[in-house]
């Protein structure tokens, strides 16, 4: 037993504690301690393998171990992470955790919300731990039905339609998903399923032309890929606080991960064809999810509007192929994650005090509110690509790594995207404004509370860990840059 | 003649002991022991099933009439667990008094439909599976028609037994073209005798429309719906699962042992057949009301998933088609154990009625909602592992296609059935339906089916047994 496998298993322990739990007290207790030790969990991982690392381990795959699990058709229980994986699980244990704390009043039903929510981040952990196609896949659907349910009994406004969109429109992704993964196992000719191991054998490009767009648009969908967004803006509207966070934070960059993973690793040479489809996709979801952000009054829309230009921005940087952009996709990845669930745990906590969403009701709660103000334009500037916040490092190394094709398409696209960047600054700007200067808007709002101590832990953590991946990036990119080579030799090869 | 070597055939006489036993006893035993009969039928039973699900060396007696394959065994087993299962969600059904004169009958009906399979799944011979077939739709009509002073059940009953004779009549014809045109009726003969000839092809096509028909395919599913909604829940329950799991089996041993030759005219048409099933089932499960309608389409679609791995007609496939029935037993006695309780307590069967049924009865909405993921195929649950194997064992054959076809109504598939859960979880509703007691019988099967739904996908040695065992072609 790898202690990799501990990330799946905390979650499961902590559904059997709260299953056994019976005051409130006791549930928060069970998912507050579980969420702290996943989040020491993956520190300790982060240090061991940084340390690996340095000590010369150049393996493209750390903490590895192997379990048959159906010989008959080779399935394996793969664990193993690189770079890329330590950090994505870094990130997760940070949105897991502040989840936890920003649902602390959650009602009705606790102990049935938090038994979903375990679930749920149990799908996240083994998604990035696993490396075999059909263990990954596995934990891709267990991360996605706990959101009907989440969204449908805890989420608010148009939650029945909302969750049932979510979930029908990712499963269809995850349908296209499975198709490619069987295609590619069996036109690979391995005898695994293990990432590793097919990524030796070469896909026969007749094959690849087929899997390689379904595969993408599989994990695409989850990453908000223009067209099969439509998803994002009503699922996250309607969803509660924790689960917004979790899903725009972590459960989006699935899609990335997964297309980084799977999709490009494994077969590279369809990738390298067909990246200019994608790309295009990809560009319209940027520019588009900006435009639409703008338009929007609902703050949760106006997130989930800008989650999507910002995975977009994911994708798109994923497909320009090369380090450097790639490296600054998976930085987006972080970033995004951070202060996506930033946006939504104060929004949340907005929502919580003044029953209103609408920037139209709502004005001048700089002043009553100060902490979640402040959090808020720092959520903002972050958005943004202010240097020294981690929006900066992110945008910056992928837009420098797509400058770096030469020809006319490549370079026109990347300008149509950094427009994004442009428009970014006026809806957050206009939001802010709008939102927490002026007048106080509503008499109501006069005698707003500020946020308590599990709402200022939670917000606390999630700005720590935007300034410290915006001041000091070197450590992690180039921890992300040394397990993205070995992706991209696959293409040139 | 020697005839010790019937002996052979323990699965078989075992249970014909069980239901003389039975027979007797009912009619012989008093107020007291009476008591004891639904407890004692049980056991015995349970005893059959451990007994018999030990596969042995195959064999052939009377002359080729009777063939035994170890798979044969666990297909066995598992049409006995689930048999065991319905029997005690029957349990309180049959304690009822008005039911209890029949109780008797009840077990000996079920037990004789049981045998047929049996000889069915064995059979070596046409005569012999045709035999096999009859003494299983017979007795089956009969208990469709159990409570006869309900309209819709005795309606049931009549529209059962002319379909299926229906059926099986067109099914003679299509053996009889096959006797003609070869002069034999063993199956090990005619896997040579049978080339492809127009005739042939023509008697196979008659011949599997009894099978189709039992099975539920579209277009020959009419039946279905009206039966189950019309019948007694745990002869739905009965009908979806066990008749349905052996005709599965029986088609795909019949494929590649006696019409192998006949691979690219069978293909094609299994190929169109589960299209249609799958969709066409999915569309009109979106729409109804019935809980009972509704399992009845839904088993439809998940017959058409099936198709997909006998359509492989590899090992592999065998082993998720057995696999697959064992899987689809728990999740869908456990949607119609939780279905039956509440039917019989309340009367209530419309989707609608299920509107807050989580705030009343949260175990039972747990339970069913269990068996409506598994179904569903989403992981952990056993469901997920069992799709997955069949689509595998499709893709590995190259039916990429029809694999993502299928896929593709598996979102139909899972909108259906989360209406059930947002009915019972999200919907508001004043007055739900009350709280349901339920007795130990149902709580044990329904408690073995939940295990059955968690477990069964985990544990990679189920399937890795039944697997050992599987052959194609």
């Amino acid at each position: 037993m790898n202690f990799l496998s501990l990330f799946v298993l905390i979650p499961a322990l902590m559904m059997a504690g709260l299953f056994l739990s019976k005051s409130r007290n006791q549930i928060r207790t069970v998912a507050a301690i579980g969420a702290s030790l996943l989040m020491i969990l993956s520190g300790i991982l982060t240090y061991l393998y940084l340390t690996q690392r340095a000590a010369g381990n150049l393996a493209e795959m750390l903490f590895t171990s192997d379990t048959v699990w159906y010989a008959p058709f080779n399935i394996h229980y793969t664990v193993g992470v690189d770079g890329v994986s330590v950090s994505m699980l870094l990130l997760t244990s940070v949105i897991v955790f502040t989840g936890v704390f920003a649902s602390w009043k959650i009602d009705p039903l606790p102990k049935e919300f938090f038994l979903w929510y375990s679930l749920l981040s149990s799908g996240v952990y083994g998604f990035f731990i696993s490396t075999d196609l059909f263990t990954m896949f596995m934990f891709y659907e267990i991360a996605l039905i706990p959101m009907y349910l989440l969204i449908g009994v805890w989420g608010s406004g148009r939650k029945e339609y909302g969750a049932m969109k979510l979930t029908l429109m990712l499963m269809g992704g995850s349908a296209l998903l499975l198709v490619g993964i069987l295609g590619i196992y069996y036109s690979s000719g391995a005898t695994s399923m293990n990432i590793l191991e097919i990524s030796k054998h070469h896909i026969p490009m007749a094959f690849q032309r087929y899997f390689f767009p379904l595969t993408f648009m599989g994990f695409g969908v989850l990453g908000a890929l223009f067209p099969f967004h439509t998803w994002s803006p009503d699922g996250h509207a309607s969803a509660p606080t924790a689960v917004s966070m979790l899903h725009a934070g972590v459960l989006m960059k699935l899609g990335g991960y997964g297309a980084y993973r799977v999709a490009i690793y494994l077969m590279p040479q369809a990738a390298h064809e067909m990246a200019w489809f994608f790309l295009i996709l990809t560009g319209i979801s940027v520019v588009y999810g900006a435009f639409a952000a703008v338009h929007q009054t609902d703050l949760k829309y106006i997130n989930a509007y800008s989650s999507v230009s910002h995975c977009g921005l994911v994708l798109f940087a994923i497909l320009m192929l090369n380090t450097t952009a790639m490296t600054g996709a998976v930085l987006q990845m972080l970033s995004h994650g951070l202060m996506t669930a930033l946006f939504f745990a104060l929004i949340g906590m907005i929502y919580g005090r003044t029953h209103t969403r609408l920037i139209t009701e709502m004005g001048g709660l700089m002043k009553v509110l100060p902490f979640l103000g402040v959090s808020y334009v720092i959520a903002g500037l972050a958005s943004l690509g202010l240097p020294g916040l981690s929006g900066f490092v992110a945008e910056m190394t992928i837009f420098v790594g797509s400058f770096q094709h030469v020809d006319t398409f490549h370079r026109i696209l990347t300008i149509v995207a950094t427009s994004s960047i442009v428009i970014t600054a006026v809806y957050i700007l206009r939001v802010v404004g709008k939102l927490l200067f002026g007048a106080v808007q509503d008499a109501h709002h006069q005698h707003l509370e500020d946020a308590t101590w599990y709402e200022r832990l939670s917000v606390v953590t999630l700005i720590i860990a935007i300034v410290a991946i915006g001041s000091a990036p070197f450590w992690i990119s180039n921890m992300i840059h040394d397990s993205v080579v070995p992706v991209l030799s696959q293409i040139i090869k | 003649m020697d005839y010790s070597s019937f002996l052979q055939m323990h699965e078989e006489f075992s249970l014909l002991g069980i239901m003389v036993f039975l027979l007797v006893y009912d009619i012989f035993a008093g107020e007291k022991a009476m008591k004891y009969f639904q407890p004692l039928a049980l056991i015995l039973l349970v005893i059959h099933t451990i007994y018999n699900a030990i596969p042995r060396d195959a064999f052939s007696i009377a002359g080729g009439m009777f063939e035994y394959v170890p798979m044969q065994s666990y297909v066995k087993a598992i049409l006995n667990i689930g048999t065991i299962v319905i029997l005690l969600q029957a349990h309180k059904f049959l304690n009822e008094e008005t039911n209890r004169i029949k109780r008797g009958e009840f077990y000996f009906l079920i037990f004789s439909t049981l045998l047929g399979m049996y000889f069915m799944i064995s059979s070596g011979n046409f005569l012999m599976f045709f035999i096999g077939l009859e003494t299983a739709s017979i007795p089956l009509t009969t208990l469709i028609a159990f409570d006869k002073y309900n309209r819709k059940s005795a309606e049931a009953g009549a529209k059962y037994i002319l379909s299926a004779v229906f059926a099986s009549s067109i099914s003679v014809f299509g053996m009889s073209l096959i006797y003609g045109s070869t002069g034999t009726l063993y199956f090990s003969d005619l896997a040579t005798l049978i080339t492809g000839t127009p005739l042939q092809i023509m008697a196979f096509v008659f011949f599997s429309v009894g099978l189709f028909f039992k099975i539920s395919l579209v277009p020959f599913h009419l039946w279905a719906p009206d039966v189950y909604e019309g019948s007694q829940t745990n002869i739905t329950a009965y009908l979806s699962v066990i008749s349905k799991g052996s005709a599965v089996f029986v088609l795909f041993t019949l494929l590649i042992k006696v019409f192998g030759h006949l691979v690219h005219q069978w293909q094609p048409i299994l190929y169109g057949l589960a299209i249609a099933s799958i969709t066409v089932a999915n569309l009109f499960a979106i729409r109804q009301q019935n809980l009972k309608r509704f399992l009845a389409f839904s088993s439809i679609s998940q017959a058409g998933y099936i198709l997909l791995a006998i359509i492989s007609g590899s090992a592999m496939g065998m082993a998720s088609l057995v696999y697959y029935v064992l899987v689809y037993m728990f999740s869908n006695l456990a949607a119609f154990g939780v279905i039956s309780v509440i039917e019989e307590r309340t009367g209530k069967v419309q989707i609608s009625d299920y509107n807050g049924l989580y705030q009343t009865n949260p175990r039972l909405s747990f339970v069913l909602m269990l068996a409506l993921f598994s179904l569903a195929g989403i992981p952990p649950f056993a469901g997920f592992f069992s799709k997955f194997f069949v689509f595998s064992a499709a893709a590995a054959q190259g039916f990429y296609v029809l694999v993502f076809i299928a896929l593709l109504n598996t979102i139909i598939s899972l909108y259906y059935y989360l209406l059930i859960i947002k009915a019972m979880y999200l919907n508001q509703n004043e007055n739900p339906i009350e709280k349901v007691s339920s007795d130990w019988a149902v709580k044990l099967s329904l408690a073995f089916c939940t295990l059955g739904i968690l477990a069964v996908g985990l544990i990679s040695g189920i399937y890795g047994q039944i697997s050992l065992l599987s052959f194609g072609m």
